[in-house]
């Protein structure tokens, strides 16, 4: 009883309390009995081999895939079960690992197919593009340093430009947690500077997960770290303690 | 899409060059073809016509939103058929069917032993209902199957299966249910609408105003759909579906949106179809005419809204002339051009037309340079040879 | 509607139905199979299967009349000859679509639909020209003529046992050879990972060919089977190919197993109410409740769930 009020009185104070989480796919289990909270403003960075869970757990959050079993609570609200784009209308917002945005569309309509209105089919059908639109759009693109690129067709991008394109799709939206999946893969030295750079500047006034490898970059922007390791927990704490920590010098160098 | 940047010349919703189009394309129908054409010409080409509206529908749904439907032909039917209904049902007054068993009815019914009419064939006495029912009845069933499919995200091929098994069980149901569909004969002998006799050679060429008419109304329709937010997220959703849903978007709902649109189309052009050639019958309905009507989408170009009506026309075109001197070359062609439509050209006569006459007629249009080639299809098209 | 019997006579009309379905169910499941090596296997859409199918009747057809004109005495295994002709007429053909057609159109799925279309309406208009417009019936052998009692009232058709023997022996082939050979695993190797399977040294081309004139192939030994319940002629095979899609799709197309139990429902359920109702009904409700248990049920009847 008593136990239970401290945690209903701690779910508040979390942005995101994920608890208990399982997921099976035919009888494997992907992300198993999985718990943690992200605090506001936090950014958490998950690590992990490659098959722990990591976009598993994204997936879960977001919705794309369903729990077998446990909660995940954003804002005092059960994600799962809600639809996605209920999730994505909560104040979720999630960049996948490859760069996922509309090749055929102008950066410009990429951003504005994001901004957050007419999302109904009536919506959709009578959306203008008024000088609210125009001036979001512009300043997300610079946010992103692709303002001199709005009308320039996705698909002419470079990959980073895209991973930027996507970024800059979520930031429009304002989400409250923000889910980046492989920010940097594939990216060179100098886009990578300025994506920690970008990242940096948007993780201002919302909390953050990100997955990611690279272990420069993750010291640079995270606040805890969080180690997967066969769907669950290893380890987590700062960047330092997980370092540190035996059972993950184990799981990435053991073997 | 082709969308230029924000900024650029364009008036409500439609481009300088779209509007072009379009009024060289009522010129034509309005203007060239009935001055020369003879009546019964220009009546094959108000058939044809009735089926442009459903490669209207087509273009937006399968085009644009990558939804192929294999059974528009059960749209173009369900429309045809609310209008034969009622010009039915006004040919079998007590008077006219004086000699039958049980007068008032429609003949078929009579032949079968049906003794009153219906009670679904009843409200269609009114030609308000009727006309409502026209585009009410397909986009209902539409909507149903939509949100069945769609919202079990149902797409791609098991779609276009599906949709197929529809025209399969529509034409069964009709054929098998001859007492109430007037069976594989379909609804024929109509004779007036409201008394005003439509198998006159004055009241086929005023229907063939009022169907190019409607046409424009809708190619207009469509045209505002494609430009507007929606016409976007459609080729986004094609593109990327995942995103768009995590974009905050319900994106079974703008599927159902564009099908139950693509419906409706379909359903003024079949029941254009009934008045103008003066019957419906299950053989527009089935598997085989609901794909034919794909390729007139296909060949026009699938992301061309004037290439759909100028793919149906080419190709129905083709298909009278072949017909008339060899007949069994007509599949032939038919087969070959699916094919080549597929593997050689797969954006049509619109992409031959930007490929290659367009950029000449550049400086004719105000020198406003095009973009050559319309984006690429539902599916990355690569060119035949790439492997 | 089944009010009117008995139950003793119901159990008796269904087991009658149901063997009356055999023939129906094996043209079925061979065509299904074939469908779903190729679209489970390839991600193609054959419009054109029903083509390749009647193309083995044709063949099983002037094998019957070779043997009734040139080899009278040993008319009664022409079937067995015809069954192979079959195999390779509609197999060769099949490849031959591949390498012209199919190979350009990988991961286009609805674009081969369209194209495999037009190429059935090419292939009956060419058997229309070629072998004309009346359809064509083959002459049983005496010895599947005839049938076996099973109770008083329930008789089995000799050749109708005939093809269901035939039906389990191509299906175990096919099972076999496609996850116990060594260009099954080939095959499959493909499917999950083209790239991987060619690095690995895989001619991934040659199992793309192979792969899709199998299952023509095994469309043409349908089209022998084919012959026995129904005459042949130039669209025979388009009355078809709704169906087969359907028990493909409703198995779930990955697995064969599936295909089979879907063959079997769908033709026992169509054959069963067909007794109670007119055809053209019963085929209705059939196609209506595979299309609403699809709709409840998108991935079909037989899919595990798996990682998106």
């Amino acid at each position: 009883m008593n136990a239970n009020v401290i945690t209903d009185s701690m779910n508040k104070d979390f942005v995101l309390a994920v608890e208990g989480l399982t997921v099976s796919f035919d009888g494997f289990k992907a992300v198993n009995d999985l718990s943690f909270y992200v605090d506001e403003n936090e950014i958490r960075v998950i690590i992990g081999p490659n098959g722990a869970g990591k976009t598993t757990v994204l997936d879960l959050i977001c919705g794309r895939t369903r729990a077998t079993a446990g909660s995940i609570r954003f804002k005092d609200r059960e994600l799962t079960k809600m639809k996605e784009h209920e999730i994505v209308r909560a104040g979720v917002g999630r960049k996948f690992q490859n760069p996922s945005i509309y090749e055929d569309l102008t950066v410009f309509e990429n951003l504005e197919i994001s901004y957050p209105k007419g999302r109904t089919v009536l919506g959709a059908l009578t959306f203008r593009r008024d000088a609210a639109v125009k001036e979001r759009v512009q300043e997300v693109a610079e946010t992103i340093f692709l303002a001199d690129q709005l009308d320039q067709r996705a698909e002419y991008l470079s990959h980073g430009q895209k991973q930027w394109l996507e970024i800059g799709m979520l930031l429009i939206q304002d989400p409250e947690l923000l889910m980046l999946d492989e920010p940097v893969a594939g990216m060179s030295v100098s886009e990578r500077k300025k994506t920690a750079e970008l990242l940096n500047r948007i993780i201002k006034d919302r909390s953050v997960i990100v997955i990611e490898h690279d272990m420069k970059f993750v010291e640079d922007i995270a606040h805890k770290v969080t180690v997967l390791h066969q769907g669950k927990i290893l380890s987590e704490g700062s960047m330092a303690k997980v370092q540190a920590d035996p059972k993950v010098v184990e799981v990435y160098l053991g073997h | 899409m082709t969308t230029p940047a924000p900024t650029s010349g364009r008036t409500f919703f439609l481009r300088r060059q779209d509007m072009i189009g379009i009024a060289i394309l009522a010129v034509l129908l309005m203007v060239v073809l009935p001055l020369t054409l003879d009546n019964f010409r220009l009546q094959f080409v108000g058939k044809y016509l009735t089926y442009a509206f459903v490669a209207l529908g087509l273009a937006l749904c399968w085009g644009y939103a990558g939804i192929l439907s294999l059974g528009q032909g059960v749209f173009f039917g369900l429309g045809g058929y609310c209008m034969a209904m009622f010009l039915k049902l006004e040919a079998s007054s007590v008077e006219n069917t004086k000699i039958q068993t049980t007068p008032g009815i429609p003949d078929f019914m009579d032949w079968n032993q049906i003794t009153a009419l219906p009670w679904f064939w009843e409200p269609f006495r009114s030609f308000g209902f009727t006309t409502l029912a026209v585009v009410a009845v397909p986009a209902l069933f539409a909507l149903i199957i939509g949100f069945a499919l769609f919202k079990r995200r149902v797409g791609g091929v098991y779609f276009a299966i599906i949709t197929q098994a529809l025209a399969a069980i529509m034409t069964i149901l009709i054929i098998g249910q001859q007492g109430y569909t007037g069976g594989i004969n379909g609804i024929t002998d109509l004779r007036t609408l409201h008394g005003w006799d439509i198998r006159t050679d004055s009241a086929k060429t005023i229907l063939y105003f009022v169907c190019v008419g409607l046409l424009i109304a809708c190619i207009l329709l469509a045209y505002y759909v494609k430009s507007s937010k929606l016409g976007r997220l459609l080729v986004a959703m094609r593109d990327k579906e995942d995103r768009v849903r995590f974009s905050g978007y319900d994106v079974s709902s703008f599927k159902i949106f564009v099908f139950c649109l693509a419906a409706s189309l379909s359903a003024i052009g079949g029941a254009m179809f009934t008045l103008q050639v003066g019957f419906m019958s299950p053989s527009f309905v089935g598997i085989v005419p609901s794909i034919e009507m794909v390729i007139y989408t296909a060949v026009g170009g699938r992301l061309s809204i004037l290439g759909a009506v100028y793919g149906t026309l080419v190709v129905n075109w083709a298909k009278t002339s072949f017909s008339e001197s060899f007949p069994e070359l007509w599949l032939f062609g038919l087969g070959g051009l699916f094919i080549a439509v597929v593997l050689i050209f797969p954006n049509g006569l619109a992409g031959l037309w930007q490929t290659y006459v367009a950029p000449r007629l550049g400086p004719l249009f105000g020198g406003q340079a095009r973009r050559a080639a319309p984006p690429p299809a539902s599916e990355p098209v690569a060119p035949a040879v790439a492997e | 509607m089944f009010s009117d019997y008995s139950l003793a006579e119901l159990s008796s009309i269904f087991m009658m139905q149901g063997f009356a379905g055999l023939i129906l169910f094996s043209v079925f499941v061979l065509m299904a199979l074939g469908l779903a090596i190729i679209f489970g296997q390839m991600g193609v859409i054959n419009m054109a299967h029903g083509e390749f199918m009647i193309l083995g009747a044709y063949v099983t057809y002037f094998t019957s009349q070779f043997f009734l004109n040139y080899l009278p005495s040993l008319f009664g295994i022409y079937f067995f000859i015809a069954m192979i002709l079959a195999f390779l007429a509609s197999g060769a053909l099949g490849m031959a679509t591949e390498w012209l057609m199919i190979r350009h159109l990988y991961k286009r799925p609805l674009d081969t639909l369209l194209a495999t279309w037009g190429l059935s309406l090419i292939l009956q208009q060419v058997y229309r020209s070629v072998f004309g417009p009346r359809e064509v019936g083959v002459e049983l052998p005496s010895w599947m003529m005839g049938s076996l009692p099973v109770t008083d009232v329930v008789e089995v058709q000799i050749n109708g046992l005939f093809v269901m023997g035939l039906t389990i022996a191509i299906t175990v082939a096919v099972a076999l050879l496609m996850y116990k050979s060594s260009w099954g695993k080939q095959v499959r190797a493909v499917v999950q990972n083209r790239v991987m399977a060619g690095a690995v040294g895989i001619n991934t081309e040659k199992v793309d060919r192979y792969t899709f004139g199998l299952g023509c192939g095994i469309a043409g030994v349908a089209g022998s089977a084919f012959t026995m319940i129904g005459s042949t002629g130039p669209t025979s095979g388009q009355l078809y190919i709704v169906d087969t899609f359907l028990v493909v799709v409703f198995g779930g197309a990955q697995s064969l197993l599936g295909t089979i139990a879907s063959a079997f429902t769908i033709s026992q359920a169509q054959s069963t109410l067909e007794f109670f109702l007119s055809g053209s009904m019963a085929k209705v409700l059939t196609l209506i409740g595979v299309v609403v248990i699809l709709m409840l049920r998108p991935q079909g009847l037989f899919v595990i769930k798996v990682r998106r």
